[in-house]
């Protein structure tokens, strides 16, 4: 299986022979706590308390999540939540994130389940803790636990006070997390609800926060990998007799396709790199471009989920007096992370600890194991923060580039930093996204009919696969998994007659991941934007019809809120302008998951006809996500969602030969710039009595088809495609 | 090896690389451990190695190291600390114009040599001047508005 590792010195055999030097010593990130023997045996079970938090002999509380921050604030809401259920300050809680060592497994950090689901967990521990510190102090000071104050870590009885140092710091609390613990009323909270400054933020400003790609080890080597220049050949040898005269090269390591560079430093591996020459076979097993969806559409279904089914659509559509049908397509998209993905792995004593930026970093360890073929308890994966990832980007791939390596030179610390083109075309994508919309309705112009076919990949395992043991050939847990990309298929309105399939694809022509709001932005932009057509139809205002349909209190409160805010023009659409430049305004509206956050969006637009050109002007959004944590975390979320999905929608495709991406840099995949970022009016609606949902991802769904309702407002041109490039809006005019 | 003296945040240094041809950004970060210039993309496309040189935002990536000469480097490092920002750092503090923060340390230092020169900007002179430093997270209203108040409070 190992096939060839040259080296260049014998450090490899010497073991520990291996001399590096810096002109300066860098800071050695993490050295006391890394080593995997060197850390307590702490539970991390869902079950105890003492797996989510502990309190300090210094009455600080550190908390233990296994949900990470990904630059979206979580660390700073989390903390809210358990200072304020804690009755401690918000300075006294510290924070653990994503250690597979030390924290439980809460699951992957996607889906907007940060605070959802992982703050709810957290909470309940820290309210179960803050009642069993109650009966402790009760029994202490022998009174009843009722008669008991408490205020900054500090339980008073009259003018007896004890801490909760005095009482469990340094210790465990030894029970189970109370499912029935109750949370603090509304009215009690302090921390929950107000705009807390971010902790990171002064560090991030400063250059003073530690990043992923800033983890520093001692006798740390630098690696790059070499990938096919298709993505599916074999590598049939290489010649690195020219990347020996590097002076910094140390070995290059291959296993099956997996061919790397290893170097003293970071430089020299880049420059080691680009001096091996490899041969690799040809492969061109990538649809044409230009018939993608051709190809999405002829690939065989294996399974079709029915996410919906209400009275009969085919006899409805039968008879209703007008009947539409629209296609809806959506494009292959990266990630887009502005730092490309890094990681750095060591392996002691048949022990491998990883510093990874995995948004999951318990399913990283399994899949490391597997890879590695090493015992699971072997594997320490440890959360840094990396750049934003929105979805599952290469972060876990640099991580078993990482290991892979380190496995091969000794277990010698190993940092892998991705370079641009890694992460542009060897993230795993946004998968290309196909859906056929029928519609009927009756001669009154009521919507009686609404049926949708979804063509997108099929689930078919549990994790992302490794792009390194797809390589290597290693084991591997891995399969096709793209996230939740049915989710919203099924629509929010009530409509008489409703039928929404997805039919799963065996195969799809990228590695698929979730990419935020995956399914619920393509299908929310086909869903949307058709019910605008149908509207349109039959000259009905889109306000109008969705506050009249969706039987729904606080999807109601929403769309009322949102007409007022956005000064909702309530007509027909569309405009009927007439020049060149035109204006116009959309809606779109989701219930993210139908049982989740509620989220609407209104788009103003300006096209110019004759070039085909969309200037998105401004966007009004409204959020219902249940009892805010922090809301100006939240505004900074759903902006960011805004801003990213316009871009997206603008002008973000995959673009790829027969054999690979070639959209490999921000030249040949550009994302939106300052220019042109629209101005944003966002609108908070705050239930504290209520349910946390997340918002990392909902607002993202809306836009695409509030976009495409403005253009349509302005043109009375219809764009089905995404990205609404200045081609296909003029082509779409061009019809009107 | 080559030895090479560089002026960075007020101190000279002296950093060895076997090509002089290596960009400065590799210097920073390894040999002075410098992390706020960051490794975007290696191409000069995303701004997030921005160094500020000579009162010019440069992009440390594609700078060879050799090429700096006696120019003076200013890191984001340079310009404050957590407990004694720049007014520009201060400034996005105060507007928590950050997300994952990433692209951030190319905002603060191509603020920064536009501010000091641009008196009062408008918004579209702010924009403009931020139009090839790339955020993914979509963090721009917010770094605008961070951008606004330092201009007032230079």
């Amino acid at each position: 299986m190992f096939e060839t590792l040259t080296t260049r010195r014998d450090f490899l055999r010497t073991g520990t022979g291996l001399v590096v030097s810096f002109a300066l010593a860098p800071a050695v990130f993490g050295a006391a706590e890394a080593s995997i023997s060197k850390v307590n045996p702490k539970p991390t079970d869902l079950d105890h308390v003492d797996s989510f938090l502990a309190v300090g002999t210094d009455g600080t509380v550190t908390v233990y999540s296994g949900k990470v921050d990904l630059g979206t604030g979580v660390k700073t809401a989390l903390s809210q939540m358990v200072a304020d259920e804690l009755d401690i300050g918000f300075q006294q809680v510290i924070l653990i994130t994503g250690d597979t060592m030390t924290t439980p497994d809460q699951g992957p950090t996607y889906g907007s389940s940060s605070i959802e689901m992982g703050g709810f967990e957290i909470r309940k521990a820290a309210a179960t803790a803050r009642k069993a510190l109650l009966d402790m102090a009760a029994q202490k000071l022998h009174v009843e636990p009722a008669s008991l104050t408490v205020s900054g870590g500090r339980i008073s009885s009259g003018n007896r006070t004890v801490t909760y140092a005095e009482l469990v710091g340094g210790k465990s609390f030894s029970i189970g997390v109370d499912s029935n613990a109750a949370f603090k009323a509304p009215s009690a909270l302090t921390l929950i609800g107000t705009s807390v400054k971010r902790v990171d933020i002064p560090d991030k400003c400063t250059g003073a926060f530690t990043y992923m790609q800033d983890v520093r080890r001692e006798g740390m080597l630098h690696a790059r990998v070499i990938r096919p220049p298709a993505m599916g050949a074999e590598l049939v040898g290489f010649d690195d007799a020219e990347a020996k005269s590097v002076p910094s090269f140390l070995a290059t390591v291959r296993q099956s396709n997996f061919l790397a560079v290893v170097s003293s430093t970071e430089w020299g591996a880049i420059k080691a790199t680009a001096a091996v020459r490899a041969n690799w076979s040809g492969w061109e097993g990538l649809p044409e471009q230009a018939k993608l969806f051709d190809a999405v559409r002829a690939t065989k279904s294996i399974k079709e989920d029915i996410t919906s089914s209400v009275g009969d659509v085919q006899a409805a559509l039968k008879t209703a007096a007008t009947h539409l049908d629209a296609t809806y397509d959506f494009a292959a998209h990266t990630h887009g992370s502005i730092g490309p993905s890094c990681a750095v792995a060591e392996i002691v004593d048949g022990k491998l600890t990883c510093w990874t930026a995995s948004q999951s970093t318990h399913a990283l360890r399994l899949q490391l194991a597997t890879m590695l073929a090493i015992p699971p308890e072997n594997v320490r994966c440890i959360y840094m923060d990396g750049a934003g990832c929105y979805g599952r980007n290469g972060h876990e791939d640099a991580a078993s580039d990482a290991a892979l390596i380190s496995s091969k030179v000794g277990g010698k610390p190993v940092r892998v930093q991705w370079m641009r083109a890694d992460e542009h075309v060897w993230d795993p994508k946004g998968p290309p996204t196909l859906l056929d919309m029928k519609g009927g309705l009756d001669g009154n112009g009521e919507i009686v009919a609404w049926s949708s076919s979804l063509f997108t990949p099929a689930t078919m395992g549990t994790n992302v696969p490794l792009l390194t043991g797809m390589l290597a050939n290693s084991p591997s847990t891995g399969g096709i998994v793209p996230g939740g990309v049915t989710a919203d298929l099924a629509i929010p309105y009530d409509i008489a007659n409703v039928h929404t399939v997805a039919h799963r694809l065996e195969s799809t022509p990228f590695r698929p991941a979730w990419i935020r709001s995956p399914g619920r932005m393509q299908n929310t932009f086909a869903n949307e934007s058709f019910l605008d057509e149908l509207l349109a139809s039959a000259s009905l205002d889109p306000m109008s019809y969705r506050l009249e349909h969706i039987n729904d209190p606080r999807g109601e409160e929403l769309l009322t809120r949102l007409a007022k805010l956005s000064g909702w023009d309530e007509r027909p659409s569309p405009r009927k302008s007439t020049g060149d430049v035109c204006q116009g305004r959309g809606l779109a509206y989701v219930h993210y998951d139908l049982t989740r956050a509620w989220v609407g969006v209104v788009a103003e637009v300006e096209v110019v006809r004759s070039k085909g050109t969309i200037r998105v002007l401004r966007l009004f959004a409204v959020q219902d996500c249940g009892q805010i944590i922090n809301p100006d975390g939240v505004r900074n979320q759903i902006e960011g969602n805004l801003v990213q999905t316009t871009s997206r929608t603008l002008m973000e495709e995959v673009t790829f030969d027969r054999s690979t991406v070639t959209s490999t840099d921000w030249a040949s995949y550009p994302i939106i710039t300052f220019p042109d970022v629209p101005e944003i009016v966002v609108e908070l609606i705050d239930r504290p009595e209520e349910k946390s949902f997340g918002s990392g991802e909902p607002s993202a769904a809306v836009v695409p088809a509030a976009i495409s309702n403005a253009v349509f407002d302005a043109t009375g041109a219809r764009i089905r495609s995404v990205p609404m490039t200045p081609a296909k809006v003029w082509a779409a005019i061009g019809d009107h | 090896m080559t030895h090479f003296q560089l002026s960075v945040n007020g101190r000279q240094e002296q950093v060895s690389a076997d090509d002089p041809e290596m960009p400065l950004l590799y210097a920073l970060r390894n040999d002075l451990s410098l992390h706020g210039p960051r490794f975007g993309c290696g191409l000069g496309q995303c701004g997030a190695c921005t160094v500020i040189i000579d009162g010019e935002a440069a992009r440390s990536c594609i700078t060879p190291i050799s090429s700096v000469g006696e120019g003076k480097i200013t890191t984001l490092e340079g310009l404050g600390t957590p407990e004694h920002p720049s007014p520009v750092q201060a400034a996005f503090i105060e507007e928590q114009a950050v997300q994952c923060g990433y692209c951030i340390n190319g905002m603060i230092m191509q603020a920064t040599a536009f501010l000091s020169k641009t008196k009062n900007p408008t918004e579209g002179e702010i924009r403009e001047a931020l139009a090839s430093n790339l955020c993914r997270c979509g963090t721009h209203v917010r770094i605008v508005r961070a951008v606004q108040r330092a201009a007032r409070e230079i």
